[in-house]
């Protein structure tokens, strides 16, 4: 199986990496849109500021290949941020795959989100075997909005989304990679997903 | 709702763990990455690594050990000690570590905090405050404590958040070392005052030391070394305890 990570300057993306050679499998790092295009699974990370991460996409024209993906896709924290609609952050438009704003936690909160919270209405294969209210690590200023599209939600002053799905694209707030053995297996059953024909 | 954090403190020189621990189940007393694997696997929520040592080669060795730590762990983990450029964070953050923690080199260049947010996000930077209360005043100490400068801590502390830091770590001079307790009313300032996590630090000797530094202290995590490295305390006894109490925990 081929897994791509997509790397395009934001982040941490080595934890990503040494989180899937854990659970047995390799992946490549790469910015190269032919290279993304023959993945089996996509993973698009991200880390930082959302106008900042969006200029770098454009800059390497990934803006326009990611939304044409047909593989399953997975952005983790910023880049499930950046696969909405709208982000309040930068005041910058997103990849508009889901249909969902991300804007600011209220500030009578500690902002950033720092730390594990529970993850709870889980509806997806991505949640195969695990428990409603598991904890998973987060760490966010903004978050996206409850829509029709969440698969999981969490509760930071507010009920937002913590994971979403639309057909082939899914989206983690959670780092999957920090997030101990659950988040470990959230990632293997994302790399388990059925591969398109 | 969000949970409070136990991390324990591995102190590191030359790529080797310093403070004595008593594992008796470690193979290699001093070698951090095991001591780490076993700290995830034990219900710690995340981990810190301070580098102490003072050599030439530090920022190699240090780079090596905390990819080390990322192959192997799958919690987050801050790394600290003599960062003090935006290369030496970029360095530590390619390799592996989830944030870095920056203390004298913050205090002497504040401008620094604002870089390090800009260029890599407010959330991988933890700014670490050093203090200790001098005739009433909490005052900010530098070179682990032991120089003190005339700068108010609650003061510091506010211009840190503004510069953009996306949490504190404060240790309590007077408190370090102890086993008395945290310093849960300067604590409970910070928490109150700021609107970014607080991590309390200094002083944990028991386990109703750590429901007091969250319920009294308001902190939103506790660090400790000692008292985790020397078995006296049981992460998961630890988090049971908090839980009775009322103290939201991830168990």
């Amino acid at each position: 199986m081929k897994i791509v990570i997509i790397d395009y300057g934001a982040g941490n993306i080595q934890s990503i990496k040494f989180a899937i050679e854990r659970l047995g499998y390799e992946a490549i790092l790469s910015s190269d849109a032919a290279e993304i295009k023959t993945a089996d699974k996509v993973i698009f990370p991200g880390v930082g500021e959302a106008s900042s991460a969006m200029k770098m996409l454009k800059s390497t024209g990934l803006d326009k290949v990611i939304p044409t993906l047909e593989q399953p896709v997975l952005g983790i924290c910023l880049g499930m941020q950046l696969m909405c609609t709208y982000c309040e952050e930068g005041d910058t438009d997103g990849l508009g795959i889901f249909d969902a704003n991300v804007v600011k936690f209220d500030n009578k909160l500690k902002v950033p989100q720092i730390g594990w919270n529970k993850i709870y209405d889980l509806k997806s294969p991505l949640f195969s075997g695990i428990s409603e209210g598991e904890f998973v690590y987060l760490v966010h200023s903004f978050y996206v909005k409850e829509c029709l599209e969440t698969i999981s939600s969490t509760e930071y002053g507010v009920e937002y989304t913590s994971a979403i799905q639309k057909d082939n694209f899914y989206g983690v707030q959670f780092h999957p990679e920090k997030s101990s053995d659950a988040g470990e297996k959230i990632l293997g059953n994302f790399l388990k997903l059925e591969v398109r024909n | 709702m969000l949970t409070k954090r136990i991390i324990p403190c591995l102190d590191i020189k030359d790529g080797r763990t310093v403070k004595g621990v008593n594992f008796i189940d470690l193979r290699d007393a001093g070698d951090p990455v095991e001591l780490a694997e076993i700290y995830a696997k034990s219900g710690a929520d995340e981990l810190v690594f301070l580098d102490i040592s003072a050599t030439e080669e530090k920022r190699n060795t240090l780079a090596d050990l905390v990819r080390r730590v990322a192959e192997k762990v799958n919690i987050p983990f801050t790394v600290g000690g003599g960062i003090s450029s935006v290369e030496d964070v970029d360095i530590l953050l390619k390799n592996g570590a989830d944030k870095v923690s920056i203390n004298s080199s913050a205090f002497k260049k504040p401008d620094l905090i604002n870089e390090l947010a800009a260029k890599f996000g407010s959330q991988c930077i933890t700014v670490a405050i050093d203090a200790k209360q001098v005739n009433g005043e909490w005052l900010v100490h530098l070179v682990g404590g032991k120089v003190p400068t005339d700068v108010n801590l609650f003061q510091w502390a506010k211009e840190v958040e503004e510069r953009g830091a996306g949490e504190i770590l404060f240790t309590s001079m007077n408190n370090d070392g102890t086993k008395e307790g945290f310093a849960n009313k300067a604590l409970a300032v910070l928490s109150s005052d700021l609107n970014i996590p607080i991590i309390a630090s200094g002083g944990a000797g028991t386990m109703q030391h750590f429901t007091d530094a969250f319920i009294k202290g308001k902190a939103d995590a506790a660090l400790a070394a000692s008292v985790f490295h020397f078995k006296e305390i049981e992460i998961k006894d630890l988090k049971e305890e908090l839980r009775r109490n009322g103290v939201e925990v991830r168990l």
